[in-house]
């Protein structure tokens, strides 16, 4: 049976995650939502990892293994950027990038 | 052998007394400082006494003569192979000399200062500072290493400002000391100077090297000349530049009469005995180097002495502040002692003019001290300078009287008196050397006996003036001091101080020279005698000899407009000259290209913080399309 999937549909897979990622990181006002685009391209990179190893470097596990990394620390920064923002809800009630804007000049 | 390690007592006890008052004076009632300060100086009064005769009866002879001996020598820093700064004890003749000299003078003036100060609110600041002074002074005399020495001279100035300052609330006290200090400091940098130069081309800053007449520096020196005189000569004359600034000698000689704005005992200690006299004392201590590898040098110290003398005892004749003028009188002291060292020869007989000096030092620090008490004393009874205010207090003060006659003969030169050993010594080995010196110098020695005896004529005779109360004699602690000191300056006299302190540690025998005592003593008895039938009464007389010498009075008394010719220099010429166009570059040029910045800065900054608007997705935004352009960067640049 001939390969149907190449590294190519990964690539294209990946690529589309990543800037669907970015343009909801600059568009969403609503910090949960910004939080969802990280994890998508974090995820992107992901499948980059895995793809890459699996047709590049079979005889390699690199690759998986920084995507297990990644999924890591992706899960404790979680935990640290909702714990910001419920402490933003609690001060702000309302959890809107455009309104945190206290550090400015 | 018994060591010498006690010495280290004597002037460590009294930088903790000077700690000690220092710190915690004020806790204490006033006299307690006076009193542990008068302790503590009693203790090294004792201890030096000790040493001078340990050194001088029972082991400083080895094979008939003085030794140097090295108590210890700690080293501090080292430079090189041969160079190195040492901290450590040396006695010689002269050091051991001028321990005692010192500490004596130190403790009368302790010991007076007990009743003269009495009631002034800085009594405990001024009890520290005495300590202070004793102390680096015995340091300087003590020193084995030309650069302890430099730092402890340092120190005496350091204390001889404090204490004339010591009237801080007095602007012409504040503006002396002030002088004193700026003066010494400008000679001191010549000093620093040729200790540099000494060190670079003799190879060492340790006396025992230097002065030791075999030792390398000696012999290695002459090697590099500059102008015409070698590095070494240039060296010693920078030297005695420090050492005419801390002694007063012509033409940083200003800081001496204003000096006397101080309290009276500090005049007698610093200004009289002790510290005005290290000049004299750096030269005999670096003698053999002057001898042996510059006698240019030595006929500067001569003739520079010379004329101070003469300068000085001409200004004494005219000044009317008693105690302006013994300070003329200590320059013009002081300058013979100048002199004896300059015509000095070294070894035995020929070392007589460097034995005449010491002893001169040694018997002036005696009258003198006393001289400046004695005013004290006055100044105490009758609350005024002028000698124009004082007359006839003969009658009120016997003690001060008395000791004062015996003073002034004695300055004078009058024989059995002390100073008349010591001044026939330094006019017997000037008329050996250079007999237009001793015609200066024998000039002087009737210019002496005559101011001296105008003051006293004046103070002690003459007519009564009124006092604002009747004048008294001083509290008794005082009047045993100057009877102490009375003592000393007629009995001093007849140490064999030849047998003791030479040039080369070799003891020799002196006699009187006929030949140059009688004409001196004449010459004295008709300075003294002057100075009667001109003042021993108020007569018109005096006025008419001032107006006869019209501009010579006049400019002698204004003391020859040095001091305008210095407030020109420094007000007109260099603040013009220098400080100003300097003054305007720094406001100008320095401090605007600073601001400057400071303002461009401040400019820049105001304007790009919008930059920092707080929107996150904005600076996300940036972020991204910056790394789009650089990726786009980096592929054209890969393609191109």
């Amino acid at each position: 049976m001939t390969e149907v999937v190449g590294i190519q549909h990964f690539m294209v897979l990946s690529t589309l995650m990543f800037f669907i990622g970015v343009y909801g990181f600059l568009t969403r006002k609503n910090l949960i939502t910004i939080l969802l685009s990280i994890e998508l391209i974090l995820n992107s990179v992901n499948i980059n990892f895995v793809a890459f190893n699996k047709y590049l470097y079979p005889e390699n596990l690199g690759g998986h293994f920084f995507a297990m990394f990644v999924i890591a620390v992706a899960a404790t920064e979680v935990a640290v950027a909702i714990a910001i923002i419920i402490s933003l809800y609690r001060k702000l009630k309302m959890i809107d990038v455009e309104n945190v804007n206290e550090m400015k000049y | 052998m018994e060591n010498f390690y006690y010495t280290l007592i004597i002037p460590v006890i009294l930088f903790f007394t000077f700690v000690f008052t220092g710190l915690l004076g004020r806790k204490f009632k006033p006299l307690f400082s006076g009193m542990v300060c008068t302790a503590s100086i009693f203790i090294s009064t004792a201890l030096s006494w000790y040493t001078a005769y340990q050194y001088f009866f029972v082991q400083g002879k080895v094979d008939g003569a003085y030794k140097l001996i090295n108590v210890f020598n700690l080293e501090w820093l080292r430079f090189n192979e041969t160079l190195s700064i040492d901290i450590g004890i040396l006695l010689d003749p002269i050091s051991v000399m001028m321990l005692v000299v010192i500490t004596t003078v130190s403790l009368m003036v302790h010991l007076y200062s007990l009743g003269y100060m009495k009631g002034d609110p800085g009594f405990s600041r001024y009890y520290a500072f005495l300590s202070l002074f004793t102390f680096s002074m015995l340091g300087l005399v003590l020193s084995v290493n030309i650069f302890m020495t430099y730092m402890f001279w340092e120190l005496v100035g350091v204390s001889s400002y404090l204490l004339i300052g010591h009237y801080y609330d007095k602007p012409s006290a504040v503006s002396a000391s002030k002088k004193a200090f700026i003066v010494t400091r400008f000679a001191d940098l010549g000093f620093l100077i040729g200790i540099l130069l000494l060190s670079a081309y003799a190879g060492s800053f340790d006396f025992n090297e230097l002065t030791n007449p075999q030792g390398s520096a000696i012999l290695q020196s002459a090697s590099v000349t500059f102008m015409g005189l070698s590095a070494v000569t240039w060296a010693l004359i920078l030297i005695f530049i420090g050492c005419a600034g801390k002694s007063a000698m012509f033409p940083l000689h200003i800081w001496l009469p204003d000096a006397m704005e101080g309290p009276t005992p500090v005049s007698a200690l610093i200004h009289a005995a002790t510290m005005v006299v290290a000049g004299v004392y750096l030269i005999a201590r670096l003698f053999p180097l002057y001898i042996f590898t510059s006698p240019q040098a030595l006929e500067v110290v001569a003739y520079v002495g010379a004329f101070t003398s003469l300068f000085a005892a001409v200004i004494a004749c005219t000044q009317t502040d008693i105690k302006r003028v013994l300070a003329f009188s200590t320059i013009s002291q002081i300058g013979y002692m100048m002199v004896a060292l300059g015509v000095s020869g070294y070894g035995g007989e020929e070392g007589l003019g460097y034995m005449a000096s010491m002893f001169h030092l040694f018997t002036h620090a005696m009258f003198k001290a006393l001289l400046f008490l004695g005013a004290g004393s006055i100044i105490h009874a009758i609350h005024t300078n002028e000698i124009c205010d004082m007359g006839n207090l003969r009658k009120y003060m016997p003690v001060t009287h008395i000791t004062f006659l015996i003073a002034c003969l004695a300055i004078a030169g009058i024989p059995p008196l002390s100073g008349f050993f010591s001044k026939d010594e330094i006019l017997v080995a000037v008329i050996e050397k250079n007999f237009f010196l001793f015609i200066v110098q024998y000039i002087v020695a009737g210019l002496t006996a005559f101011y001296m005896f105008r003051l006293y004529f004046i103070v002690f005779w003459n007519k009564e003036k009124k006092y604002e109360h009747e004048p008294h004699e001083s509290p008794s602690i005082m009047l045993i001091t100057l009877v102490f000191l009375a003592v000393c300056s007629a009995v001093a006299g007849f140490i064999p101080f030849s047998e003791f302190v030479t040039s080369d540690g070799l003891p020799f025998v002196t006699h009187i020279h006929m030949k140059v005592a009688v004409p001196t003593v004449t010459l004295a008895v008709i300075g003294i005698l002057t100075a009667f039938f001109l003042y021993k009464k108020e007569s018109t007389s005096p006025d008419k000899i001032k107006i006869s010498l019209g501009l010579i009075y006049r400019s002698a008394y204004r003391k020859f407009y040095i001091d305008e010719v210095y407030m020109f220099v420094t007000k007109k010429i260099i603040f013009n000259m220098i400080s100003v166009p300097i003054a305007w570059f720094d406001r100008n040029v320095i401090d605007s290209s600073m601001n400057g910045i400071a303002a461009a800065t401040n400019f820049i900054s105001e304007k790009i913080k919008y930059l920092q608007s707080g929107q996150l997705q904005q600076y996300a935004f940036v972020m991204v399309a910056g790394m789009i352009l650089i990726f786009l960067l980096t592929v054209y640049l890969i393609t191109l």
